[in-house]
């Protein structure tokens, strides 16, 4: 359903492009961020139809770089800009200035017929890692546990390996599934799996753990309680005037922006 | 008018020899980006280190550029795959050109034609909600999503064009071969095994590495299917993670022209010389061993 509404906005996009000049709007970087900026460019585009909002995804780094050329307004990106980046930035004579936009919040899961309901960072670890093998040593039955990951250039792999695997490296018997849907359909169809995912793609048909005795919702993670969650950002170059500023301020209304991202299946930020 | 004539006639063939160019062109060109994106990764690591490194960690730092598991997959599940459709191909092949009647043929083989018009990430989705549980249920595995759930998706995948093709060729047998077989006072299964068979080989080789060279290249079903772990598989049920899934996974977020980037494009080389070789040894064998005449059966 999101490809299909991707496809129609690019098409929208391209039809946009042929007949309006003005009040071009260019948004690029992280695929992470993309369905935000894909509902609220869609909802800002039905308010504002003299504005015509271009937006591709590309991976964070393309986003910053893109913003370091000058060649688009607003970079989205799933971490904060590095050092070598601002640097970069300054020396074409743009000034990057980040508004965190929302917060990604991953939970663990596993299949809802397993009894195991808590686990620590360092179990989660111990379990990446390949050292903690089997479910007994974890308050389960005597099965293999099946280690579910998600592709190296992910964003919630991103967070997943800084947040809990602390920049060591996933074992590499780890099964790898291309998106946050597919890690539950593997979940859901494995009694002895374990996966993570965003929390806006929970559902009925696997079972959420709880992260040393935190259970990941909005509100433990806009507390700061719930440990595996980081903030989504847009990057604007310089302070943001005319319709940048006015989308950014789109974005953050928590009335317009807000619910979308909510909607998008992130933590939105109120 | 004449010279009117020949205007035109030359016109047309400079017509279509532009457009053969240009779309050869556009391939050639396809190839040489392949490759100015690929070969600067060998800066970084060797060309050996590359092929036969045991760890792929892209992103990690420092990161790990090693595609042996990679390539043990893509060739493993091209094999397994391969043991189930060729055996099964070329049979129904066999079947619908020699023993089945006509109008059983004209039904059966759009069918099986029609197998190959199935997407291939709605072949990806069956393997992975129906097969990959009853891998699990039936013979206890840690989990369906492994070596033998994709190969046997991919045979799915190969059979209408090892069938189709070989049966192509096995049909395209003349007549008067069987003929004067029957009239040696051959049965008809003799006549299919040691006449129409030999006969077709060069169509039917071409048609079993065509099949390979698909399965090899696929895409979708991989990455759906094959659980996509980086290791060297040890069972027949390990995930594995071939060449195409991890292009396909990895590459929408590597940064662009970085390492990672160039190692994907590097890789895309492998995928490319592998399914270049298998082409080239399919236009080999039916040129090579191509049938001529009845003198040398």
């Amino acid at each position: 359903m999101k490809k299909i509404m991707v496809l129609a906005a690019l098409v929208a996009v391209c039809f946009a492009a042929t007949t309006a000049w003005a009040g071009m709007l260019q948004i690029k970087g992280s695929t992470t961020v993309l369905p935000i900026a894909q509902e609220v460019a869609e909802a800002y585009m039905s308010e504002n139809p003299s504005v015509k909002i271009s937006l591709s995804g590309g991976g964070t780094s393309n986003g910053i770089k893109a913003l370091i050329d000058g060649t688009t307004d607003i970079a989205n990106a799933s971490r904060f800009i590095k050092n070598k980046e601002v640097s970069l930035a300054v020396g074409n004579g743009r000034y990057p200035v980040p508004f965190a936009v929302a917060y990604d919040s991953i939970i663990p899961i596993v299949h809802p017929s397993n009894p195991v309901a808590n686990l620590t960072l360092a179990q989660l670890k111990g379990i990446y890692k390949g050292e903690i093998a089997n479910w007994k040593d974890l308050g389960g039955p005597d099965k293999k546990i099946v280690i579910i990951s998600r592709d190296t250039s992910s964003g919630t792999y991103e967070t997943w390996e800084e947040k809990v695997m602390k920049k060591e490296r996933v074992h590499p018997g780890a099964l790898l599934q291309a998106s946050n849907g597919a890690v539950a359909q593997a979940v859901a169809g494995n009694t002895h799996a374990l996966g993570y995912i965003g929390i806006g793609y929970l559902n009925d048909s696997v079972k959420g753990l709880t992260v040393e005795g935190v259970q990941g919702s909005f509100e433990t993670t806009l507390n700061g309680t719930y440990p595996i969650s980081r903030a989504l950002y847009m990057f604007t170059s310089g302070w943001p005037e005319g319709e940048v500023l006015d989308f950014i301020n789109y974005v953050l209304h928590p009335a317009k922006g807000q619910p979308l991202v909510k909607k998008s299946g992130y933590v939105p930020l109120y | 008018m004449t010279a009117r004539h020949g205007w035109k006639e030359k016109a047309i063939r400079w017509a279509f020899a532009a457009i053969g160019s240009a779309s050869l062109g556009l391939l050639l060109m396809i190839m040489v980006f392949l490759f100015m994106e690929g070969l600067p990764i060998f800066s970084k690591v060797s060309v050996g280190d590359f092929l036969f490194g045991k760890y792929w960690y892209p992103t990690s730092d420092p990161p790990d550029f090693g595609i042996l598991p990679l390539i043990v997959a893509s060739l493993s599940v091209t094999a397994v795959a391969s043991s189930m459709a060729i055996p099964l191909g070329v049979m129904t092949a066999v079947y619908l050109a020699e023993i089945a009647s006509s109008r059983l043929r004209e039904v059966v083989k759009p069918v099986v034609e029609l197998l190959a018009a199935i997407p291939s990430v709605v072949i990806g989705f069956f393997g992975m909600v129906v097969v990959a549980p009853w891998l699990q249920r039936t013979f206890g595995v840690a989990t369906g999503l492994n070596l033998f759930n994709a190969s046997l998706m991919l045979s799915f995948m190969s059979i209408p064009t090892i069938c189709s093709l070989s049966e192509d060729a096995i049909f395209a047998v003349p007549r008067d071969l069987k003929e004067a077989s029957f009239a040696l006072g051959a049965t008809h299964w003799e006549t299919i095994y040691r006449v129409t068979i030999p006969a077709a080989l060069s169509g039917i080789s071409t048609a079993v590495i065509l099949g390979m060279s698909r399965a090899m290249g696929e895409t979708m079903v991989v990455l759906m299917v094959a659980g996509g772990a980086g290791l060297i598989p040890s069972s027949l049920f390990d995930p594995v993670r071939p060449m195409p899934a991890s292009i396909a996974a990895e590459m929408a977020e590597a940064p662009f022209r970085g390492d990672h980037y160039h190692a994907l494009f590097a890789t895309g080389v492998v995928l490319f010389v592998f399914t270049l070789g298998f082409n080239l040894l399919a236009d080999f064998v039916s040129h090579r061993y191509r049938q001529v005449g009845a003198a040398t059966l």
